[in-house]
């Protein structure tokens, strides 16, 4: 069902690396989340019902992270920029606007 | 149109709180005392440059930036029951560059809510809310036509159906009549007492889950850990879906929606976990 922990617990580093840049091994956030990984690592064999609900939990929070910066790029890439004009909308889906040779007869 | 009702729900709340401003009347002069909504589409420069967490007398955590105590748009101390959720809401506020996105910040929204409750409701009236999502649940509601989506409800749904109905020892059902399947008082009788289990918190949370999903089933399926967020989204958009490998993926609309659906069903599911004592008592049983 969901990833492996170790790989859920690096993807969150990776997210919170984004979210502050290199000081991010000093936010509270990386602490917790480095204190809670450690606690709840337990040998193989034990494999209990909290530690699927922290692991749970932790894939939780990535999709959190991840979802809301791709959300945030898409936004920015296209709707943080106001309208567009009708030549960027059309070569959006591969067109491009007819060109009228001479004008269109209204302008002056 | 289904992401418009919710974007009109998002709104509706700001809103109704803005309704139910109080007027207080001292004296002569009257005063109308509004809470301090600002529209989703805002942005305000940040005005701090510390994000930190700290803990009441009452053992609740508080958020401080710089030296300042954030406030609900209700004017309420905003204070977090425990650890966890206070540092996810520091981390929201700590990840702002330049000005405050609010509408990226879901976590604090939902704090927002459960604080102020805007809406002033009870938990009984939060219960037969989310229940009422029951009679049009997402899942049970099912297509004759194209064979290929029939097929697909099918594959995709019914496992879901079928592990809710055990967990539950429910009857729920699904059709294709619409009307819908008829829901038996005993199911809803066995959720509403599940539901009373829950703390207002995490009704708040679970509420915003259903409405993301506009499923009740497959709300359950997450908060109960039986589905990821990812896959009870994709769940619920199962024609969109469909539609999408016919005809194509657009970027600026279809990843735009999924992935801000995402972010909202993370943040409510996350909202329930956290906030729900249970679970951090297992936890510390565990560390021992």
């Amino acid at each position: 069902m969901a990833a492996a922990p170790l790989r859920v617990y690096r993807a969150i580093l990776k997210e919170l690396r984004l979210l502050k840049g290199p000081q991010y091994k000093h936010t509270m956030a990386y602490n917790y989340v480095t204190e809670q990984f450690r606690k709840n690592q337990v040998s193989g064999e034990r494999y209990c019902r909290a530690q699927r609900e922290a692991v749970h939990t932790s894939h939780t929070y990535l999709c959190l992270l991840s979802s809301t910066r791709q959300h945030m790029e898409l936004h920015r890439l296209y709707h943080g920029r106001g309208e567009c004009s009708p030549e960027e909308t059309a070569g959006r889906v591969g067109l491009r606007l007819p060109s009228q040779p001479g004008g269109k007869g209204w302008e002056n | 149109m289904l992401h418009n009702l919710c974007k009109y729900r998002h709104f509706s709340r700001a809103f109704l709180s803005l309704a139910g401003r109080q007027i207080e009347t001292s004296g002569s002069s009257t005063h109308v005392q509004r809470a301090k909504y600002g529209s989703a589409a805002q942005e305000r420069k940040k005005f701090y440059e510390d994000v930190t967490i700290s803990q009441g007398e009452d053992g609740r955590f508080e958020i401080n930036l710089d030296k300042r105590k954030l406030r609900t748009p209700g004017g309420k101390l905003f204070t977090l029951p425990n650890e966890a959720l206070a540092i996810a809401v520091a981390t929201e506020w700590d990840a702002q560059k330049d000005t405050l996105k609010f509408y990226t910040m879901h976590l604090t929204t939902l704090c927002y809510t459960a604080l102020d409750n805007p809406t002033q409701r009870s938990k009984d009236q939060m219960i037969s809310a989310a229940l009422k999502y029951l009679d049009t649940d997402t899942i049970c509601y099912r297509v004759e036509e194209p064979p290929g989506l029939v097929e697909l409800q099918k594959n995709e749904w019914d496992p879901v159906m079928d592990w809710i109905e055990k967990r539950y020892n429910v009857v729920i059902g699904s059709s294709s009549s619409i009307m819908g399947p008829k829901i038996p008082e005993e199911t809803k009788e066995t959720f509403y007492q599940h539901l009373n289990s829950y703390n207002f918190w995490s009704l708040t949370g679970l509420e915003y889950v259903i409405t993301q999903l506009k499923s009740l089933v497959l709300s359950f399926g997450l908060i109960d850990r039986h589905l990821t967020v990812e896959h009870a989204v994709l769940l619920s958009q199962l024609e969109e879906e469909y539609q999408i490998q016919r005809w194509g993926n657009v970027e600026w609309a279809h990843d735009y929606d999924m992935y801000e659906m995402r972010s909202r069903t993370a943040a409510g599911a996350l909202f329930v976990h956290l906030s729900s004592e249970s679970s951090m008592v297992k936890k510390k049983l565990m560390q021992d």
